[in-house]
Formats: structure tokens, C-alpha cells, sequence
């Protein structure tokens, strides 16, 4: 319900609903920083005029909906098969814009072997993963990503490194194949590092654009109902607990990728 | 088009080359890899997409992205490769997308041995995946049928937007005989209206086997039930030899359907009035013939390269009209002509007490 | 009017309260007494005359509720040269 209201003639607009998003209600918690992203992602992609050329690929985990929220060609993956999917989309589709969106479970736990492979590739896609540190669809287990000590529904006395070992440093390990060109990770916890999250995520689009390889962009962000917490506390959290483990930063920039001009 | 003298795997692949293949994904396995390397030069040459993945997990789920962009794509593998596919053949089947996967049948279970086998029926024609669907079987026994059957494949795959396998086996890729290739085809330029190729002025598509509510999901699965018997009313394929005046039935496919064509002469040679009956479709199955044909004979003998697997179905589909005997060989051996023919023997023996 | 202006869509709105801790003038609030479609407590601005048309709020909105308006900026004098 959006209230009729007058705008007054010497206003104008400064931010407005993306094109590229629907006007569905999404599915996620109050505070879910997936919806900042989609818009983000969201957001870019009208900035760059490519919705109708782009084809994204789902994942399976709390975003396994997101065709449900961006306007454009979507296809539905297997748990962490995204990149193999946008493989093949992107190959038989070389001039459209393949992205995944994923999380930490499709992507550090069972599709590392698609991801880190993709990446090697050096495929023409684009993929965009948030870090929260736990399997939030399936009801708060370990993730890959789970912070050593860190208690979830499958860890009950905090993750035990001898048992489960350490939390997987997905950017680190993608940025030292030769195909991957930009991976980067930001966070999505303030208005500062929201702001930075959507120019790598530009940057990345930019890059498959380009023509110049893979490109990553990991988010970390938050799971409030799964970590007990309110919105703005785990937001917190975030910055506090989990970028010791996660340091913030660029892993990989190749020349090519630094002289884009990212607006 | 002049016959040659071709690999079964080679011809395979060069068939779904001259059928207009688009892309090809594939991780080597034995005894198949000859198909993954005629392509990894072919389809290049081509200007057509050919990719080696990492695994054959990768590889299905790649098969599945082309095809949700509406190309021509295929896969093909061994045993084990079919094994880490099923995942991804599920999502396929739930997608209703056409995809073609060939599965050279080799000796399991495990890593097994690369001798030809027919151990994977029930992986393909009963389990292919979670969830309930089928692909459609093919199954050919010869190196000029597995070239036929590849345009077949295809076609039948866009035309119901369904799976399709062909369940080969060792002895078929790797034998070599006088086949004949088809003319080149022309690549299809245009896409479908539902792949997912970019929303260029029109509403986004979405290719999806996720259907969250109860009664949305088994409406899919209603669509596809339907399907599935249309598929079953108009698609079984099958060959017959001499079965007008037969008394006792050979049933087996691939490669022991071949050989059983020379146990069946043998046998009529000793004035024993054997047919032999091909299914060339594994799913959907001949039922109603083999039913038929079960008032017919006195008994069947089924002969496989497994402990017992299409005898599930050929029984079935007798339904008790007539004794249905086994014959096996496994972990790769293929049966000899003597020993089915003393099977044979022995079944004529046993039905005439 | 001050210079800016926000339009709120209520039942869009989950409640989360991001929103009310980012304004940097802290007209943001949750709504204490009234509930949207959704069931949610939704966020309402307490004095819209402060407004500055920021875009905080829409830029860590996780559902999409803001639209934002800022006063045009009016063209300085400007001196002519001499
Ligand atoms: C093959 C397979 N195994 C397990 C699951 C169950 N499953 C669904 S989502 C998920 C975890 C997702 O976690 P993550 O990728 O971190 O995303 P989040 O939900 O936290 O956003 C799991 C294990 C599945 N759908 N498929
Ligand atoms: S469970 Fe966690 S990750 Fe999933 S929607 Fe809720 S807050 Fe977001
Ligand atoms: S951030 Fe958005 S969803 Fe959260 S309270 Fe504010 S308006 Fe509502």
C-alpha cells in the first residue's frame, strides 16, 4: 500500500524501485541482508542497462527464490552446481550476462569443486555469495564458514576445528587460480560498506562485460534468526566476529579490471 | 553417404556432430573416452562448444544450463559418470528440458572393470535420479543403430522436452564395423520461446524444479505422468525375428540381443522353433507384445549382462502366461553363443515335461 | 516542507528497524500502536520537516520501502564576468 501523496514541483527524485527488481514480497527474515543484495544486484543491473540480457542462476539456500525477486531470465541449480549451470548457459550464450548468487553453503561446502573450477576456467560469469556463516535455509547448521567455536544447531558446543575444522577462506582460495581476475570481499552492514558492496558488484559485472574472466564478489552478512540476535546486533556481529576471520579486501584486481571506470 | 568403417564411439559422436550438436560436456571414462576425444577436436573445428569438465557432476549440470538455453546438447559416459549424474538428471527431468545422455554400459558394481556390461538397467530405466520420472531408453546393438538412435534421441528429447539415454555398452563402443554416417545437418539458429536467453523484450523465463506448495507440485507431476503416457502410447520400439511361428522367445537388447540372432538360427537349425525379440526401447517397454507373445510360446529365456534386470520387466509384462527363464553373465563376460544356445536347450527341455 | 521527502510503502515494510538506525536526523521510527498487512510494526517519520532526502534509509532497506525526493539544487547567481 503506497499512500497517494503530492510531490512537490521543486522535488525531485533520488532513489526509486529498480526496474530490475519485481514488486514480489520476498520470503526473507526482517533485517535479511539478501534483500539489501538483490537490490544491489538489482540495482546495478539498471545502471548498466543489461536486464535484458542478462540469464541468473539460483542456488539453493534461503536466496533459492531470487528468481522470484529479479526481473530477468532465471534458472533454478542444483546445490552448488551454479557455476557448472552458468557453464553452460554462458558458453552457448557468450554474449549474454551469466551471474550466480549464492551462499556460503552452495559455495564453499559442496560446490567448491564447481566454483574453484569455474574460476580456473576463467569463465565469462559473474558471481556474487554471501557469507553468513551458516546454513540458514536448512534451520542454523555448520557452515563452511562457521566461525571456530561458533555454537549452530549441528555444532550445539561451538564449531570444534579438530572435529570440523576452520572456516573456508573462499575468496582467498579463488583468487589464486589464473582465470579469476576480480574477487573481492565486502560486507553488507552499513550504509559505507553497502555502498562499496554495489561498485564491486558493479566492477564485476563490468568485468564479465568486458570479456576479461571470472569475477567474485563475497558479501558478509547476516543470519539474525539463526544466530538469535536482533537485525541490528547481528549487523554488528558481523563487523566485530566474523572480519578477524574474513578479513575485508581485494584478493585479486588485474590491471585490465582496475582501469574499468566503475561510476 | 558411402558405409565406413567406424568405432561405435567415434560414430556416436560424429552422428550427434552431423545431427547439429551444439555442445558438448563430458569427463573421460572408459570405455567411452574415444567419443569425448573425436569431439574435443570436432566440435572446436565446428565453432561449436565443447567442454571437458571436472567431473560428472559438473559436466550434467552444464548439460542442464545449454539446454535451458534451447541448444542441441549431450553428455556421455560409463557406469560410474552415470552414477554422479543422477542428480542432475533429476533436475533436468523436473525442468522439462530435452537433454541426450549416452551411457556405454561397463562392469560394476564400484569401479568395477571397463568390460562390456548391461548391469546399469535398473540405474537408468527404474532409479535415473530422485523423484518420479523416466526418461525414454533407447537401446542399440549395433554400431549403424547407435547412429540411428542419436537422431532419434534428439528428436524425441526436443519433441516431448524430455531426457533421453542410450543404454549402450562396452562391446558397442569399442567394436569397429561398416556403419553409415548421416548427412551434415545444418546447426539450428533459433532458440526456443521458454529457454532462458535474456528477457530481450519480452517477460522474463524462468526454467525451475522447485514447486514449494504440495498441490502445485503434484500438478507438475500430473503434467509430467501425462507426458510420460504419451510417450508410452506412441514411442516403444522394438525388432522381432521369427516369431510368427516361434514356440519358445529369446528377449534380450544391445549386445546380447545381437548375439542371441545367431543362438536363435543355431536353435532353428536343430529344429527348434525359437524367436527372438529386441526391445530397442528399454522405457517405454514392449509389455504388450512380450504379453502377447508370452500366450504365444511355451517359454521365454532372457539373456543379459547383469544378474537378472529387464527380467523384472519381461516378466511383468508375461504376467505369469508363460515360464520366463534367466541367463547371465557378469562383472563384463559376454555370454557365447554355445552357452545361451544350451540354455536354450534346456528351457525347450524343461517346457516339454 | 524541508529538503527532502521520503514516501513509505507500508506493507512492504518487515519492521526490522535498520532503517530507524542509519537516519542520520533520527525521524525514523518504528511504529509503536498500529501493525501493516504483513503483521509487521512498520516504519513511520516522526518529522518529515527534517528530512534530507539522504537516502540512508533506502540504501540499507532490505525490502524496498523508501522512495526518496530531495529539493533541486536552485541554480546560483552567478557573477557575471567582467
Ligand atoms: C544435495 C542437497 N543437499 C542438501 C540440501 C539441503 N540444503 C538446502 S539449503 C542448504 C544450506 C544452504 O546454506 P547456504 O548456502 O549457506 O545459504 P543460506 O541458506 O545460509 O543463505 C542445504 C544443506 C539440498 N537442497 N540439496
Ligand atoms: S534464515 Fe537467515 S539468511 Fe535466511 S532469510 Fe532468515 S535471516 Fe536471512
Ligand atoms: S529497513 Fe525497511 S523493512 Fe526495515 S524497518 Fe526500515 S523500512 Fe521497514
Amino acid at each position: 500500500m503506497t499512500v497517494a501523496v503530492k510531490i512537490p514541483e521543486d522535488m525531485e527524485l533520488i532513489y526509486e524501485y529498480p526496474e530490475a527488481m519485481t514488486t514480489t514480497y520476498t520470503h526473507y527474515c526482517p533485517g535479511c541482508p539478501h534483500g539489501i543484495v538483490h537490490r544491489l544486484v538489482a540495482e546495478v543491473i539498471d545502471e548498466l542497462g543489461i536486464r535484458e540480457k542478462c540469464i541468473g542462476v539460483a542456488p539453493v539456500g534461503c536466496s533459492v527464490m531470487i528468481y522470484k525477486y529479479l526481473n530477468v531470465d532465471f534458472v533454478e541449480a542444483a546445490h552448488g552446481r551454479a557455476p557448472a549451470m552458468a557453464t553452460g548457459l554462458k558458453r552457448t550464450n557468450p554474449d549474454k550476462i551469466v551471474f550466480t548468487y549464492q551462499g556460503d553453503g552452495d559455495i564453499a561446502a559442496i560446490g567448491i569443486a564447481e566454483a574453484l573450477h569455474a574460476a580456473n576456467r576463467g569463465e565469462l560469469i559473474s558471481t556474487v555469495f554471501i557469507n553468513n556463516a551458516i546454513y540458514g535455509m536448512t534451520g542454523g547448521q555448520m557452515a563452511p564458514t562457521t566461525l571456530p567455536g561458533m555454537v549452530t544447531t549441528s555444532t550445539p558446543f561451538g564449531r570444534d576445528v579438530r572435529l570440523a575444522g576452520y572456516p573456508v577462506p573462499m575468496s582467498e582460495l579463488l583468487a589464486q587460480v589464473e582465470g579469476a581476475v576480480y574477487v573481492t570481499r565486502q560486507m553488507a552492514t552499513d550504509l559505507v560498506s553497502i555502498r562499496k558492496t554495489k561498485k564491486a558488484i558493479k566492477r564485476a559485472f563490468m568485468v564479465q562485460l568486458a570479456g576479461l574472466g571470472y569475477s567474485s564478489v563475497e558479501v558478509l552478512s547476516s543470519c539474525s534468526t539463526n544466530w538469535n540476535m536482533g537485525p541490528w546486533e547481528a549487523l554488528e556481529w558481523v563487523k566485530e566476529k566474523m572480519i578477524p576471520y574474513f578479513p575485508l579486501g581485494t584478493f585479486k584486481m588485474t590491471d585490465e579490471v582496475k582501469a574499468l571506470k566503475v561510476k | 553417404m558411402a558405409k565406413e568403417l567406424l568405432k561405435g564411439n567415434v560414430a556416436f559422436a560424429e552422428a550427434a556432430v552431423r545431427n547439429g550438436l551444439q555442445a558438448y560436456f563430458g569427463y573421460p571414462i572408459t570405455p567411452q573416452s574415444e567419443a569425448l576425444e573425436h569431439l574435443s577436436g570436432r566440435m572446436l573445428e565446428l565453432d561449436r562448444v565443447f567442454l571437458q569438465a571436472e567431473s560428472e557432476v559438473a559436466a550434467i549440470n552444464m548439460v542442464y544450463g545449454a539446454a535451458c538455453s534451447g541448444v542441441r546438447v549431450m553428455t556421455s559416459t560409463s557406469g560410474p559418470g552415470f552414477s554422479l549424474m543422477t542428480e542432475g538428471l533429476s533436475y533436468i527431468a523436473g525442468s522439462e528440458i530435452p537433454a541426450v545422455v549416452i551411457n556405454m554400459m561397463r562392469g560394476g558394481p564400484g569401479l568395477g572393470n571397463i568390460q562390456p556390461s548391461q548391469a546399469d538397467y535398473f540405474l537408468m530405466v527404474k532409479t535415473a535420479g530422485h523423484g518420479d520420472f523416466h526418461p525414454i531408453v533407447l537401446a542399440p546393438s549395433s554400431v549403424q543403430e547407435i547412429i540411428d538412435m542419436v537422431g532419434l534421441a534428439f528428436e524425441l528429447a526436443e519433441k516431448y522436452r524430455t531426457l533421453v539415454y542410450i543404454a549402450g555398452d562396452g562391446a558397442i563402443g569399442q567394436m569397429m564395423e561398416s556403419a553409415e554416417l548421416p548427412p551434415m545437418q545444418e546447426v539450428r539458429q533459433e532458440r526456443p520461446a521458454w529457454a532462458t536467453t535474456g528477457a530481450q523484450g519480452r517477460e522474463p523465463n524462468l526454467i525451475n524444479s522447485l514447486y514449494l506448495g504440495a498441490k502445485a507440485l503434484e500438478e507438475v507431476n500430473l503434467r509430467l505422468q501425462k507426458k510420460l503416457a504419451e510417450i508410452k502410447a506412441h514411442e516403444i520400439r522394438w525388432q522381432e525375428y521369427e516369431t510368427e511361428d516361434a514356440d519358445l522367445l529369446l528377449v534380450a537388447y544391445g549386445t546380447v540381443g545381437r548375439i542371441c540372432t545367431s543362438v536363435m538360427r543355431e536353435a532353428r537349425k536343430q529344429g527348434l522353433k525359437v524367436g527372438l525379440l529386441r526391445p530397442q526401447t528399454l522405457w517405454p517397454f514392449p509389455e504388450e507384445r512380450i504379453h502377447e507373445l508370452a500366450g504365444q510360446v511355451r517359454g521365454m529365456l532372457v539373456t543379459e549382462m547383469s544378474a537378472g534386470q529387464m527380467l523384472e520387466d519381461v516378466e511383468r509384462s508375461a504376467a505369469g502366461k508363460c515360464p520366463v527363464k534367466f541367463y547371465g553373465r557378469m562383472g563384463g563376460v559376454v555370454p557365447m553363443v554355445d552357452e545361451i544356445l544350451a540354455e536354450v536347450q534346456k528351457l525347450d527341455e524343461e517346457v516339454s515335461r | 516542507m524541508g529538503k527532502g521527502m521520503v514516501v513509505i510503502d507500508v506493507d512492504r515494510c518487515k519492521g526490522c528497524g535498520l532503517c530507524v538506525h542509519v537516519c542520520p536526523v533520527g525521524i525514523l521510527a518504528l511504529s509503536p500502536d498500529t501493525f501493516n498487512a504483513k503483521g509487521y510494526h512498520p516504519v513511520i517519520v516522526t518529522d518529515m520537516e527534517k528530512c534530507t532526502g539522504c537516502a540512508s534509509c533506502a540504501t540499507i532497506c532490505p525490502d524496498v520501502v523508501f522512495t526518496v525526493y530531495r529539493k533541486k539544487r536552485q541554480p546560483r547567481a552567478v557573477p557575471v564576468p567582467a
